[in-house]
């Protein structure tokens, strides 16, 4: 049977992925955004889980608030993303080192 | 028994294309290999009886996120043929904290199959209604105990709303508004000027 | 006693005020302050002295401050005033006084004056506080004192290299004869458990035969003590081995000379030899290396000056000469006799100093007497001045009817000398004839050098400048002069004489040249009168010698006088008479003539021995400094950090992604920090 454990792996997985795939990404920032957005998935599928092997309703209602937050994120995210493309006219990553000290 | 199967290749395949995103060479395929996940995804919550959850996955996530997702990367005409194939040079220490990360988690959730570790219990104070179906349960607690916070999620999808509509509002050069308030403040005096010029010259406005 | 307070704190206040005060306070301010600080403390030393003369004052210790209280070792600041601070008191601040007055037309274009006159009261107040100390402490303080006052005015004029070199030199020899001095101290104190000048000197008898362990062999106590003290003498007084200082202090301007290295700082030395005397004549052995040294620098010294063209270097080498006589007037016991030759030799030294310094004010300061001349005529005054001190330096005198103050004070330590009794003494003794003669003859030779012949100053550098100058300046006072007086050696140039600020000195100071020996020398050394005078001063009177000296041979009593007419009928025929001789005796004993004009090559040999080592050493130390020691240290550190910040600017990639990767790094750390916990 499916116990809590097999949720708990899968979730730990994917968020291992979304933290991978954050720094080691060649390409564009993009990517470190849908890796976040793995990130916050993987959180979801883990509070979900919970909620529903201890029959409290607090997992799903704290997944709800995590889906809100990440929409808005993702938003704010992508807008500075076309800006800062508007500025720059790359996304490459490499080339985001202005910060170079 | 079908459940497990279910559970095996929900899991299997929201695992697969989570990889399938960090790898791909082509935003777009990472998009649609994200969306894939999320589909896969809501349906592990569908097994575990999250119906709600697992909708409104598909509905926000998919419908809303993923597709800006996809808007942007079309958006920002990124030009594929230089964007560099390969890894970073961190590569091997990033797998190897990445591993260990995930060794940990493991250990944890392995010390709480053993016995070592307790799990917290449910107080009962937010279990679901005997008999309810899962949505309503949830908007029973959503709009009962966490109203406050129902609330202040929406004013932060506020400010992300207005937050992104100012940071990408662009100012048009050579558009002429009008100023209202400059016209409503015209005197007659100064509405109309008489002048005579010479022949062939023309007026200074 | 409170008059000892004021004569040795006046002029410490004053050099204080002047020092401080320097630019904001002016010049003629400073002038007046320190001159007049010490004349007062002059006029309050002459009746000190005048008192033990007349037998009524006893000597006294007037206590000023606490000092040191620790343990075993306990001294204080006090004012010891008896017979021999007295004489010593009148000494120094006559002389100081004067000087103070004679610069104020010596140093007059000088901008600097203010400083000068602070260090020459600032030096007089050291030199008074090692003549009224009580205890080797405080003598070491005053000795240290005259050091670095001494260093101060050689230096004065510090832009100038050599004169910075030659303070520094003397600096450093006087160092080296300090460190015996301090020996000596250490092991006085180790010895007797006191610093106390009284206190030890009355317990010297007993350690007369005891031995001190010393550099790993057993010694006899005293003769160590007194040998280590007597280094330090050595080094001050520049007698033969730490001499080398005193011709090359004569870089200072020439008042500096005048009180310095004539009258009081060289003289430190011979005083605190006949401060200790008790102590020193519990050790035989002591004595006669006292009176080897004396008699061989008298004997050294003399050669040398016979040499010189410049004419402060010869006075210099006079002085060295003469101090050996002083040293070997206190081996010989005779330390009456010494500090006699003390007293008349400040008079007159300092006033051949002073004169020397006038005719070079005249002659636009030309120091070679090659280029003097027929100088009588022109600085009359000065001349005089000078005569009178040379014949009070040659000892001009007939015995039993009087005479000028060097022929007292030598001829008493010749006959001293001889009255001895010792082989040594004996030998001291024909050595000082014989220096004598020498000393006749370079004084006579400086005086017709500068004073007579025919003006030879054409030729040289600075009177050309001065005559320049006065050509730039006037238009049409000098054109008939410039025409025809270019052959006979002047150049146009007319030397004056000196303003009355500087005459009065030599004048006050030539009038001691005279009479001092004439008054004074009963007092001294008169066999029945000096006890008396003597009895109140730590100072060690040996009556019977002065007994005996009156009934030595009558050769050696005429020998001193037989010997300075020699020497100014050598001197007259070689440079009035026939003025080619000086020249072909030279080539003619050309040797001779080039070891004592070279000094002996003693710098020469110093160099060899002691300069270069050290300076290899130095380098040595200096680049294992560098290498060594700084690369582990400052630059070593710098290095470090350096390097350290290289490497954490490569973390700052400017790279989002490894910032997020380095972010996670900590993450994980924390986590597994929780979970080995």
């Amino acid at each position: 049977m499916i116990g809590i454990e097999h949720y708990i792996v899968v979730s730990s997985i994917l968020f291992v992925l979304g933290v991978l795939g954050i720094f080691i990404n060649r390409k564009n920032i993009i990517t470190v955004l849908m890796a976040i957005e793995l990130i916050l998935l993987a959180v979801n599928i883990n509070l979900v889980a919970f909620s529903s092997f201890l029959h409290d309703l607090t997992g799903q209602i704290f997944a709800m608030f995590v889906l809100t937050v990440a929409a808005g994120e993702a938003a704010i995210g992508l807008a500075i993303l076309v800006i800062y493309f508007r500025g720059r006219g790359t996304i490459a990553v490499d080339d985001v080192n202005h910060l170079k000290g | 028994m079908i459940q497990v199967l279910a559970f095996y290749l929900f899991a299997g395949l929201t695992l697969a294309s989570g990889l399938a995103v960090i790898l791909s060479r082509n935003p777009v395929h990472s998009v649609l290999w994200l969306i894939l996940a999320f589909f896969n995804a809501a349906g592990l919550m569908v097994l575990l009886g999250a119906e709600f959850i697992a909708m409104l996955l598909v509905i926000v996530y998919v419908g809303a996120v993923a597709v800006l997702f996809l808007f942007v990367v079309m958006m920002l005409d990124i030009d594929f043929a230089t964007l560099r194939a390969g890894f970073t040079k961190s590569l091997p220490l990033g797998l190897f904290i990445a591993g260990v990360l995930l060794a940990e988690l493991l250990l944890g959730m392995g010390a709480e199959h053993i016995g070592a570790l307790k799990i917290g219990t449910a107080d009962g104070q937010n279990a679901a209604l005997a008999g309810a179906s899962n949505i309503e349960a949830i908007g029973t607690l959503l709009y009962g105990r966490y109203l406050f916070l129902f609330e202040v999620s929406g004013l932060i999808l506020l400010v992300a709303m207005v937050g992104a509509i100012i940071l990408t509002h662009r100012q048009r050069e050579g558009v002429r508004g009008q100023n209202i308030s400059r016209q409503v403040s015209r005197r007659p005096d100064e509405a109309t000027v008489n002048t005579r010029p010479g022949v062939g010259e023309g007026v200074q406005i | 006693m409170n008059s000892i307070l004021f004569i040795v704190f006046l002029p410490l206040a004053a050099a204080f005020v002047a020092g401080l005060g320097n630019k904001a306070l002016g010049k003629l301010p400073a002038k007046l302050l320190t001159t007049g600080a010490l004349f007062a403390s002059c006029l309050l030393s002459w009746p000190v002295f005048l008192g033990f003369l007349g037998g009524h004052m006893e000597a006294t210790v007037v206590p000023v401050l606490q000092w040191v209280h620790s343990g075993d070792l306990s001294f204080n600041w006090e004012l010891r005033v008896d017979a021999l601070t007295a004489v010593m008191l009148v000494v120094v601040t006559t002389v100081s006084a004067l000087v103070h007055l004679y610069s104020w037309g010596y140093m007059d274009e000088e901008p600097d004056q203010p400083r000068f006159f602070a260090y020459l009261s600032l030096f007089t107040f050291a030199m008074l506080m090692l003549v009224t100390a009580n205890n080797l402490v405080q003598m070491f303080f005053g000795w240290e004192g005259v050091g670095l006052a001494s260093y101060l005015l050689i230096g004065f004029w510090f832009r100038k290299p050599s004169a910075s070199a030659a303070a520094i030199k003397a600096f450093v020899v006087n160092r080296v004869g300090d460190l015996g001095f301090m020996l000596g101290i250490f092991g006085t104190y180790l010895v007797f458990h006191t610093v106390d000048i009284p206190t030890i000197l009355a317990a010297a008898p007993s350690m007369a035969g005891t031995t001190i362990g010393f550099l790993g062999g057993r010694f006899d106590t005293m003769t160590v003590l007194c040998i280590l003290l007597f280094i330090g003498a050595m080094g001050k007084s520049a007698q033969l081995g730490l001499h080398t200082w005193l011709p090359d202090a004569m870089e200072g301007p020439t008042p500096v000379s005048a009180l310095i290295h004539a009258a009081t700082m060289v003289t430190a030395g011979v005083f605190m030899v006949c401060r200790l005397s008790p102590m020193f004549q519990t050790s035989p052995v002591a004595l006669e290396v006292i009176t080897v040294i004396g008699a061989a620098t008298c004997f050294f010294a003399a050669t040398v000056g016979t040499c010189q063209w410049d004419i402060k270097r010869v006075i210099a080498y006079s002085t060295c000469s003469q101090l050996g006589y002083m040293f070997f007037a206190a081996g010989v016991g005779a330390y009456s006799a010494s500090m006699f030759h003390l007293f008349t030799h400040a008079f007159f030294k300092a006033l051949l100093f002073l004169g020397a310094g006038s005719v070079i004010h005249a002659m636009h300061h030309e120091q070679d007497m090659r280029f003097y001349g027929g100088l009588w005529k022109k600085i009359p005054l000065t001349f005089a001045a000078m005569m009178a001190g040379t014949l009070a330096i040659t000892g001009v005198g007939i015995a039993e009817i009087g005479g000028f103050a060097g022929f007292y004070s030598k001829d008493a330590i010749i006959e001293a000398a001889y009255a001895r009794g010792t082989g040594l003494g004996h030998l001291a003794s024909f050595t000082g004839i014989f220096a004598a003669l020498l000393t006749s003859f370079y004084s006579w030779r400086l005086v017709f050098l500068t004073f007579f012949g025919k003006p030879r100053w054409a030729e040289s550098e600075h009177i050309q400048h001065a005559v320049h100058d006065a050509h730039g300046h006037d238009t049409h006072g000098h054109d008939d002069h410039s025409h025809h007086a270019h052959d006979d050696g002047t150049a146009g140039y007319h030397p004056h004489e000196s303003p009355l600020v500087m005459l009065i000195p030599l004048g006050v100071l030539s009038l001691g040249a005279v009479a001092a020996g004439a008054v004074f020398h009963g007092s001294f050394t008169g066999v029945e009168t000096a006890g008396e005078f003597w009895k109140n001063s730590t100072l060690f009177f040996n009556r019977d010698l002065f007994e005996a000296a009156e009934h030595i041979p009558q050769a050696v009593k005429w020998a001193p006088f037989v010997v300075m007419l020699t020497g100014l009928a050598v001197a007259y025929y070689a440079y009035i008479v026939n003025p080619k001789f000086p020249a072909a005796f030279v080539r003619a004993f050309k040797p001779l003539h080039a070891f004592c004009y070279n000094k002996w090559y003693f710098d020469e040999l110093y160099d060899v021995l002691f300069v270069r080592p050290a300076f290899w050493i130095g380098r040595q130390f200096w680049s294992a400094d560098k290498k060594i020691i700084d690369g582990l240290g400052p630059d070593g550190a710098a290095k470090i950090v350096a390097l350290g910040s290289v490497g954490a600017r490569r973390l700052q990639s400017g790279l989002l992604t490894s910032y997020a990767l380095w972010m996670l790094v900590g993450l994980v750390a924390a986590v597994s920090w929780v979970l080995v916990r």
